[in-house]
């Protein structure tokens, strides 16, 4: 494995009891580069993705991440990594100053730092008039930029994204990609999942997994030449239509 | 440290937004002592009976007269024989009949002996009982009168001493048991939820993935709780001396270790309940069903263990509430020190020590 992938990962597979949910997947994740994580509900991309993050120990494979190994300094790893799961990742009854500092402090911040991001933090988003306001009066655009930025806020060298667009309307999913590009330009490795296929045209490369295997890796341009598609979503029923598991 | 310090504060944030929740986790334990102390009450007053005196003799007329006096018992009919006593019954209003037979008086003085029937309404047993148990107190009592200072030979005198309650208050048995409940309500309960609401919304994979060590969000989840609960005692103490009369008989340095021990007992147990379901709404019913329940029903607070078949008397020794509930009454209204319930400590800390390690074994193996 070589040192200077983000993310390195070697047959790396997790069963439930028969259930194979991930199987053998192998793919590298290169330093600064966007990697869209795609796949159809139940194609096993969210327990791949919770393996790299540490919430899930995988039944066999290797992987490094950050540059460590995933057994041996799973602590290490969890201090390089950011993780913004599907699920709304901000506490609704806590201002959002509150929020800020809270998660600055799990990811052990000085109080001068904390101060100093909160303050860029809400000036990049616009929302220097909302600070004091809970979480819970923000519109879900907003609350899903700043979920993103909170999860940024310890400066990772990866940030994990499961799903981190659902429910949003165009705009500020547009919005929201600036955010992802600003942070990628800066040197962080994004790992994204997504079901929108415009927004897998955003990122540099692209995997697609079926049934719990990675069945195509590349760039958004080459797996159209290759599947002789016209756009993404054509290459992704392509492949999904493959699946034998059922949702 | 601080990583932790924050997490606190951020629990406390939780806790006080939620003025609801907060006013109901203050309000209960007050409510809940006002309540047994002044509506349920175990003691029955003023209950009416009927008399059917078919003597009407002196003896009879000072018999009814205590009776009348006492304040368990309005005399509401005076029956006229033996038929009425069903129809009284069946009215639903009388709970108690007294019958004298006919020449009470002489046959009592004649043969020394001479006997009253008392007919209880059964239906609630409890109440038969308590009713017949004061009426005979109060015939002893005339009895005892007349016989004045002779002696009598080969009179055996039953003399009754009630320790520890004297006054038989109800109080002194459901101020331990309210304590065992608002704990256990307010610990199991509420921690089960907070950390099984993190759970819910998200928040918790996104601490997992943080460096947070597991063992450290556990504790910080638990201690506002014990705060809250150890504030919970106290309103209950100054409120059972102070409202009730009920007094603290032993060291309140031991009773406040107890329910601090107790405490740390209810918050492991709550934190075993989050950790076998990831809904809010589970985990409120497994602490209502789960917790709640066998505490009200197994503590010895409502119904006597002691009387209570064999397999559930078994059942009843590994619910926590039993031996804090032991302990409590030995303390609080007995005024035993450490040496009298060591034996009830160890086994509750030992419950403690084991589910603590379990829910913190399980909590960690779940999530990573």
């Amino acid at each position: 494995m070589k040192e200077n992938f983000a993310i390195s990962v070697r047959e790396l597979t997790k069963r439930f009891n028969d259930f194979t949910a991930v199987n053998a997947i192998t793919f590298d994740v290169k330093q600064g580069e966007i990697f869209g994580f795609l796949g159809a509900n139940g194609a096993g991309k969210t327990t791949a993705m919770r393996m790299l993050c540490g919430l899930s120990f995988p039944t066999s494979g290797q992987a490094m991440v950050a540059g460590y190994d995933l057994y041996q300094d799973a602590e290490k790893i969890k201090k390089s990594i950011g993780y913004m799961s599907q699920k709304f990742s901000l506490y609704e009854d806590l201002t959002i100053r509150e929020n800020i500092r809270f998660y600055g402090g799990i990811y052990g911040l000085s109080d001068h730092e904390i101060k100093t991001k909160t303050e860029t933090l809400v000036h990049q988003l616009h929302l220097e008039e909302q600070l004091n306001k809970l979480v819970k009066s923000l519109p879900l655009g907003w609350k899903q930029k700043l979920s993103f930025s909170v999860a940024m806020i310890h400066q990772p060298k990866i940030v994990f994204l499961d799903e981190p667009t659902g429910g949003v309307d165009p705009v500020t999913r547009r919005e929201f990609w600036t955010l992802i590009y600003e942070a990628a330009s800066k040197g962080t490795t994004v790992f994204v999942t997504t079901h929108y296929m415009d927004e897998a045209e955003y990122c540099d490369r692209v995997s697609i997994m079926v049934d719990g295997r990675i069945d195509a890796l590349d760039t958004p341009l080459e797996l159209k030449r290759k599947f002789n598609a016209p756009s993404m979503e054509e290459v992704f029923v392509q492949l999904a239509r493959k699946a034998k598991r059922a949702e | 440290m601080k990583q932790f310090l924050f997490f606190i504060q951020k629990e406390f944030y939780h806790l006080l937004r939620d003025k609801r929740t907060l006013f109901i986790l203050f309000g209960m334990p007050v409510v809940q002592i006002v309540i047994f102390g002044f509506a349920l009450t175990n003691e029955v007053k003023n209950s009416r009976i009927a008399i059917l005196d078919q003597s009407k003799d002196e003896a009879t007329a000072s018999i009814i007269q205590q009776l009348e006096a006492s304040q368990y018992f309005d005399i509401e009919k005076n029956l006229q024989s033996e038929a009425d006593i069903e129809p009284a019954f069946r009215e639903g209003k009388i709970k108690l009949v007294v019958v004298f037979p006919s020449q009470f008086q002489s046959t009592l003085l004649h043969t020394n002996t001479a006997p009253i029937q008392l007919i209880a309404d059964a239906t609630d047993p409890n109440v038969a009982n308590t009713l017949t148990n004061y009426a005979s107190a109060i015939i002893l009592d005339y009895q005892n009168n007349i016989r004045g200072n002779q002696d009598f030979p080969y009179t055996i005198e039953t003399e009754m001493r009630m320790l520890y309650n004297p006054q038989m208050k109800g109080s002194y048995n459901f101020v331990p048991g309210v304590m065992a409940m608002v704990l256990m309500l307010v610990c199991a309960m509420m921690t089960s939820i907070s950390i099984v609401r993190e759970k819910e919304i998200g928040t918790m994979e996104v601490i997992l993935v943080s460096p947070m060590v597991p063992l450290r969000v556990v504790i910080a989840k638990m201690v506002p709780y014990l705060l809250l609960s150890m504030i919970n005692i106290g309103s209950i103490l100054v409120l059972s001396v102070f409202a009730l009369d009920v007094p603290i008989q032993g060291s309140l340095l031991l009773l406040v270790f107890e329910c601090f021990l107790f405490t740390i007992t209810s918050l492991a147990l709550g934190l075993f309940i989050s950790s076998v379901t990831n809904s809010q709404q589970t985990a409120m019913l497994i602490s209502l069903m789960g917790m709640f329940l066998p505490t009200i029903m197994f503590s010895g607070f409502m119904f006597p263990v002691e009387n209570m078949p064999l397999p559930l008397q078994v059942i009843s020794n590994v619910v926590p509430a039993k031996w804090f509930y032991y302990i409590v009454k030995a303390v609080m209204i007995k005024g035993l020190g450490f040496f009298s319930i060591w034996k009830e400590t160890l086994i509750l800390a030992g419950m403690t020590t084991v589910l603590m390690l379990i829910s913190i074994k399980k909590f960690k193996t779940r999530l990573e």
